[in-house]
């Protein structure tokens, strides 16, 4: 028996799992569309790869990943792609986000796919990218893919390989379900992982609130080099950190990732789509997902294809809709209340909790904090969730910051305990995105200090060489002017020189003959460098052809485009001849009186309408303003002084109003004069 | 001598006092020169906190000049695009009241972007010789672009467009950039026991 | 020997303490204590002038007063020597870290006249305290006065953002908490 460690705090919540796994995992079909949100991952949303209107087979590439953190997207069935459009998802916001909607065809056709044979042989950066290109993010929650979880640098030794079926949270029972019935597949999929990682042992820890999971994991195991390894339940060992803790006894550094201490930690539901996509050449297109809750009459698991809508699921799970008031996206811990049931299962979506009002009631108002401290003694991160509380609500956030705010892993213990019912995690989010704002703006700040400065310094140069140069210019004059007077011919003055040359120059431009030609000569040359290029195109793209080379689209439309340069060239040069030769009026290229001329007289226009309008307009616009300002700043004046501010706050503001109204009477009085004149 | 100051105990009190303060004089005078500071760096701290947009609406020609104006005493509410919480830090920073935003600079708005209609553009480069971080891309007679990622949205730009090209958008809320807000403050105001607002609920 | 300093010290910093016990400089103590940095800053500041001042008033006094029958000056040329001590440390305050010298600027100058600096160097006179007895006394209620400075900052920091009835916001509650600290400062009675 392997000795296992314990980790500060935890609750006890109920845990309400019997309900879910009596029945086994159904499918549950294939729904009529399917929407596929871009961003299923934490990290960057994929990019489309598919046309409205283009017919997909299941498993086909329908989304690229954009970027190192990202994932692709894969058709879960054949269809035709109906839509690529903005659509509601599950998402704490309620803000709709792009996807891709296909309207299956019901013949679920495979795309052609191939495991590895051999994956022992493979190389490990080739089983990455088929792990990156299977478009398998994070199944326990977070959804971070999976590919960049596993690339631990060469140099970082791991010791332990973690697979977690820890399952912590209430309600939930997807990995429960899958331990049962997929055993062998998690501990396939475990030695995958453990021969991408070269951990010296693999562990898959499990609650001993499963023992038919435990059971069976075992039996797959025999043999193996998988340890299963059972622990008493408590609210979250599932949770990275605490996992580690509870196995290893080791403390991930604050702001660590686990690989520093030698750990890599997978979910069982990541370890088969490993598994699935190495051996059998799937994508990640479908998931286990738990519908549960009293607001269904049979709650148990289902194997979802992703982007079918929560609905389908609920409806399989005989919905009872009047028990139901909100629908949660996850358990009854970290989850969130999904805007409506329509919104698509992800690759996250472990659970869809349906509970009736008594059985998850709405939260009370939250009551004034009592510092009783039930809230430390819960935290599984060791933070000291009291001070956090005060600090965010005091928008401290720099000392928020000091009390490792970013340890916090928003498990809700902390809020479970409260007796005063007030929603910490709430409070720790909003200060962790205000903090991080925070950071950007200061780096944003000074980017710009240092464009600023740049650009000042760019000027400055610019002015002294400008002023370097009329220096130079100035003394060049004067010595040349001193050695003509010593030279005493003085006759030769500069200036005159100088207006002679432009004389000489009109001159030449005005007997035309000069420039005409040059003209023409410039024409012929384009005509001639055209021909040239494309005679060498041409020969490119017949040695291409002989070749069978891949490029030779490409070429094909270079020749393309550069015969009808060649074309247009010769074109222009024919107009200018005949247009010289006809001896009219210089050829006026209709097409150089473009956009440009079009705007400039625009512009003119405007600004003729701004001139029109002032100055009595104008002064009257300006007027509105700043009474609209004053006006602002009287209310907000009453508002200060109703809500009883300290004294000196109230006389800034009287003293704003005060100068705010000197400015209204001012524009008064020039508007009336304007008006008057 | 000794027996002049212990004869006049008047001369004894003045010789004592200045000779204290000839000596503590000549320490402070040595003091001065070897603690002597140069420049105020106190401006540098002032400047990292304000916004760097260089917008001008303070009435001082960049952030810096601001900053300096700041140490010499002038109020620290006159930044809008610092808003509130930029109020805040300065007076954190320099241990004084914070005072609401002085609405005669301009108010406090959401983070904007500016935005050339490029169809409209003219290439005049008034806005490129405008802006104050380079933000604004172009050459003469050509269309011109902002860098969005390079824009501070001071609008500076917009006042010399002869056109009226350029627009000033505000930045929409995605779900990128979307994030939990505050929870409303626990209030004293409800003060209810739980009991005893299902008793009323009930009794209603 | 050294008992006779550690009760010294214990006396200065607990028993008697300036602030609390004695009600000796209580402008910085509650001016100076909205922000622990501050507080942090201003008892280091204090700690060096008290400690310094205290020996330099006892060698005035010692070597030029008490030989020439002056000690009816003692009052006078004590704020003469202070004055000089803190204008000193704020020259170095000001070199050596200017947000410190911006964030005390009101109140170094202050120091000059603090009960609690001048009160130290009268009682080191009253008291009959030699040299070294001197140094540690006003060392040790630098130490007490930093040490309640301190606690007290922190303890604002909290009631800063803590839930706090209007009527008793500020300034009043600042008063309530120190006259309680105040209250569980006499409970060091009779320790030495």
């Amino acid at each position: 028996m392997r000795q296992v460690y314990g980790f500060h705090g935890g609750i006890h919540p109920p845990e309400n799992k019997h309900q879910s796994v009596a029945a086994p995992i159904a499918d549950a079909g294939i729904p009529d569309a399917l929407v596929l949100p871009l961003s299923q991952h934490i990290g960057a949303p994929a990019i489309p790869a598919v046309e409205v209107g283009q017919h997909v087979l299941k498993g086909q590439v329908i989304a690229e990943p954009a970027g190192v953190v990202s994932v692709p997207l894969h058709a879960p069935t054949s269809g035709t792609i109906s839509a690529i459009e903005d659509r509601q998802i599950a998402h704490p916001s309620g803000h709709t986000a792009r996807c891709i909607v296909i309207a299956t065809d019901g013949k679920d056709e495979w795309i052609n796919h191939q495991g590895l044979e051999d994956y022992e042989a493979a190389d490990r950066s080739e089983l990455l990218s088929i792990i990156r290109s299977a478009g398998i993010a994070g199944m326990g929650g977070a959804g971070f893919p999976t590919a960049v979880k596993l690339a631990v640098k060469p140099e970082t030794h791991i010791e332990t390989l973690i697979i977690n079926g820890t399952e912590c949270e209430p309600y939930i029972t997807a990995d429960d379900i899958l331990m049962r019935e997929r055993a062998e597949k998690i501990v396939e999929g475990a030695e995958i992982l453990a021969h991408l990682v070269q951990p010296d042992e693999i562990l898959i820890g499990v609650e001993d609130n499963k023992p038919e999971s435990i059971v069976a994991l075992q039996a797959a195991a025999e043999g193996t080099a998988v340890e299963i390894v059972t622990f008493p339940t408590k609210y979250p060992s599932g949770g990275e950190k605490q996992l580690i803790e509870i196995l290893t006894g080791k403390q991930v550094p604050s702001g660590d990732l686990p690989a520093a201490v030698g750990v890599v930690c997978q979910n069982v539901g990541s370890a088969v789509a490993v598994r699935d996509a190495i051996i059998e050449g799937k994508p990640l297109i479908s998931r286990v997902t738990t519908v549960t809750g009293e607001g269904v009459s049979e709650p148990r698991n289902y194997d979802v294809l992703l982007g079918s809508s929560m609905a389908h699921l609920l409806e399989l799970a005989g919905y009872q809709h009047e028990k139901n008031k909100r629908l949660i996206m996850g358990g009854p811990m970290m989850g969130f209340t999904v805007p409506d049931a329509h919104v698509p299962v992800v690759k996250t979506t472990n659970c869809i909790l349906a509970p009736t009002e008594a059985e998850l009631p709405t939260p009370p108002p939250a009551q004034a904090c009592i510092r009783c401290g039930m809230c430390a003694e819960a935290c599984p991160a060791s933070l000291l969730p009291q001070q956090l509380f005060w600090f965010s609500q005091g928008k401290e956030f720099e000392k928020a910051e000091q009390h490792n705010l970013f340890d916090c892993i928003e498990c809700g213990a902390c809020s479970f305990v409260c007796p005063s019912n007030i929603p910490l995690v709430q409070y720790y989010r909003a200060a962790k995105a205000e903090v991080i704002q925070i950071r950007k703006d200061t780096e944003k700040s000074e980017h710009s200090r240092i464009r600023f400065e740049a650009r000042q310094a760019r000027l400055e140069r610019e002015d002294a060489e400008k002023e370097a140069k009329r220096a130079a210019r100035k003394k060049a004059a004067e010595e040349k002017a001193r050695l003509a007077a010593e030279q005493g011919n003085a006759e030769e003055d500069p200036i005159q020189a100088a207006i002679d040359r432009a004389k000489a120059k009109k001159a030449a431009q005005a007997s035309g003959g000069d420039a005409s030609e040059s003209e023409q000569e410039k024409l012929e040359k384009a005509v001639a460098t055209t021909r040239k290029r494309l005679n060498t195109a041409t020969a490119k793209l017949d040695a291409a052809k002989q070749e069978g080379s891949d490029f030779i689209d490409a070429l094909q439309t270079g020749v393309d485009k550069t015969r009808a340069k060649l074309d247009a060239a010769e074109q222009a040069l024919h107009d200018y001849q005949q247009a010289n030769t006809a001896n009219e009026e210089p050829a006026e290229d209709q097409s150089s009186a473009n956009a440009a001329q079009v705007a400039i007289q625009k512009a003119m226009a405007a600004r003729a309408a701004e001139a029109d309008k002032s100055p009595a307009d104008k002064a009257r616009e300006a007027l509105q303003k700043l009474e609209a300002r004053l006006q602002k700043s009287e209310a907000r004046l009453a508002e200060g002084k109703a809500a009883g501010e300290e004294e000196k706050i109230i006389s800034a503001l009287e003293s704003t109003v005060e100068r705010l109204r000197e400015k209204v009477a001012k524009a008064q009085s020039q508007t009336q004069e304007t008006e008057a004149s | 001598m000794y027996e002049l100051i212990a004869q006049y105990p008047l001369f004894a009190a003045l010789f004592a006092m200045v000779g204290l303060g000839l000596i503590f004089g000549a320490l402070l005078g040595y003091a001065a020169v070897r603690f002597k500071t140069e420049g105020n760096p106190i401006v540098d701290q002032i400047n990292e906190i304000l916004p760097q947009t260089q917008c001008g609406q303070c009435g001082h020609p960049g952030c810096r000049p601001y900053a300096e104006a700041i140490a010499d005493g002038e109020a620290i509410n006159k930044c809008p695009p610092g808003g509130q919480a930029g109020v805040q830090a300065l007076a954190d920073l320099l241990d004084v009241d914070a005072i609401p935003l002085d609405e005669e600079h301009g108010e406090e708005s959401v983070s904007q972007v500016a935005y050339i209609r490029e169809d409209e553009c003219i290439g005049c480069t008034k806005c490129i010789q405008a802006c104050p971080v380079d933000a604004i891309l172009g050459a003469a007679k050509h269309m011109h672009t902002v860098i969005a990622s390079e824009c501070t949205g001071c609008d500076l730009c917009v006042e010399p467009c002869p056109v009226d090209c350029i627009d000033m958008i505000s930045e929409e809320e995605s779900l990128q950039t979307w994030s939990w807000q505050l929870p409303d403050p626990v209030s004293r105001e409800v003060d209810i026991i739980a009991t005893d607002a299902q008793a009323t609920e009930e009794a209603a | 020997m050294l008992a006779d300093y550690s009760i010294l010290l214990i006396g200065a910093i607990l028993v008697n303490n300036f602030v609390l016990v004695q009600f000796l400089g209580l402008c910085p103590f509650m001016g100076v204590s909205n922000k622990l940095e501050t507080a942090m800053g201003m008892s280091m500041a204090t700690t060096f002038v008290l400690t310094l001042a205290s020996a330099c008033s006892n060698l005035t006094y010692h070597f030029l007063l008490q030989p020439l029958g002056l000690g009816y000056l003692k009052t006078i040329s004590f704020i003469l020597v202070i004055a000089v001590v803190v204008q000193f440390t704020e020259m170095v305050v000001r070199k050596s870290s200017p947000l410190l010298h911006r964030v005390l600027g009101v109140y170094l100058p202050l120091i000059t006249t603090n009960c609690a600096v001048l009160g130290v160097a009268l009682l080191n006179i009253n008291k009959e305290h030699n040299f070294m007895q001197s140094l540690f006394y006003g060392f040790g209620a630098a130490v007490g006065f930093s040490l309640v400075l301190v606690l007290f900052a922190a303890m604002r920091e909290r009631l800063a953002v803590a839930d706090v009835p209007s009527p008793f916001q500020g300034a009043a509650i600042g008063m309530i908490t120190a006259g309680l600290m105040s209250l569980a400062f006499m409970g060091f009675a009779g320790l030495v």
